[in-house]
């Protein structure tokens, strides 16, 4: 099983990394109101269910992949392809 | 065995202020011994543990993230839990907050930019464990050097935690755009403490101040009980 995951900022969280990449694209010339960065993690899974997959993937950023505090996650594709 | 109590500094890949936290404990009385993060467990006798400043694992993930889950945190949550003292530096306290032995996280620096200064941290609660030295209301004169330590909590959490008097230690001036300036935490048990500033890196007039002493001297002391407790 694939699965692919994007942790990004909370909402309301401070970005400095997405304030530093907004306003080098701004300089730039781009018509850019903000940007926020996240990260996006690729694993693959030893399971074939897609919902033990999911719990499994829900431990993962609960206890490594992402910080509750200030961080969200969602699996963007869960899958054998 | 050394009469001077035992502390562990723990060693990373990428800690790179172990060696000065042990000289400087030595400087105040430890007897100082390095444990590499793969061990399962602490040296006998350990009266205090420190995590050092440096950039674990290259700060991969989020700083500090990767050395929460190493195996000798599960050895440092026990000894925390038994009420033993834990110093974390920097790095340190992004690891302790990572492995939620202490609230809240650091963030990136508001400015964008890595800080390293002397700081000046007014001393909130002396009657802490680790400040035990200070007055309240004293400022301490100690280097920063740093590119991740805005600590933040939610709103309710930081109240709390005021109230509560977890807040030890405030910067005088927004040095990174820590929430409410805070410099340094402690659990609600006081027996751990997180700070941004380097305490082993003031601990010489000759290097501009000697402040750091006084937080180092403390955990030595606090060091010197819980060996006794434990033993």
């Amino acid at each position: 099983m694939k699965a692919t995951i994007v942790v990004r900022p909370k909402d309301g969280i401070l970005d400095p990394q997405g304030d530093a990449v907004g306003h080098s694209l701004r300089k730039l010339g781009f018509d850019v109101a903000g940007a926020r960065v996240g990260r996006v993690i690729d694993l693959e899974l030893d399971v074939a269910d897609a919902d033990a997959a999911r719990a499994e993937i829900e431990r993962m950023c609960g206890e490594l992949l992402a910080n509750p505090l200030i961080e969200s996650f969602e699996i963007i594709r869960l899958g054998e392809a | 065995m050394s009469d001077r109590p035992l502390v562990a500094v723990v060693v990373f890949p990428g800690s790179n202020d172990d060696r000065d936290a042990g000289w400087a404990l030595g400087s105040v009385g430890a007897e100082p011994t390095f444990v590499w993060h793969e061990e399962a467990s602490l040296p006998e006798g350990t009266g205090a543990v420190v995590l050092p400043g440096g950039f674990s694992y290259g700060d991969y993930l989020r700083t500090g993230a990767i050395a929460s889950v190493a195996p000798i945190m599960s050895a440092v949550r026990a000894f925390a839990s038994a009420g033993g003292p834990v110093l974390g530096i920097c790095n340190g306290f992004q690891v302790l907050c990572e492995a939620r032995l202490l609230p809240g996280v650091l963030r990136p620096n508001r400015q964008l930019e890595f800080v390293c200064a002397d700081a000046t941290l007014r001393v909130e609660v002396a009657d802490s464990l680790f400040l035990r030295r200070c007055t309240a209301g004293q400022e301490l004169v100690i280097p920063v050097k740093h590119g991740e330590g805005a600590w933040y909590a939610d709103e309710g959490t930081f109240v709390q935690l005021a109230a509560r008097g977890q807040i030890v230690l405030r910067y005088t001036d927004d040095v990174n755009g820590a929430l409410g300036n805070v410099a340094g935490v402690v659990n609600e048990a006081g027996n751990v403490l997180g700070l941004m500033p380097h305490p082993e890196h003031a601990v010489d007039p000759l290097l501009g101040s000697a402040d750091g002493g006084l937080l180092l001297a403390a955990l030595v002391d606090a060091a010197a009980a819980h060996r006794l407790v434990a033993a």
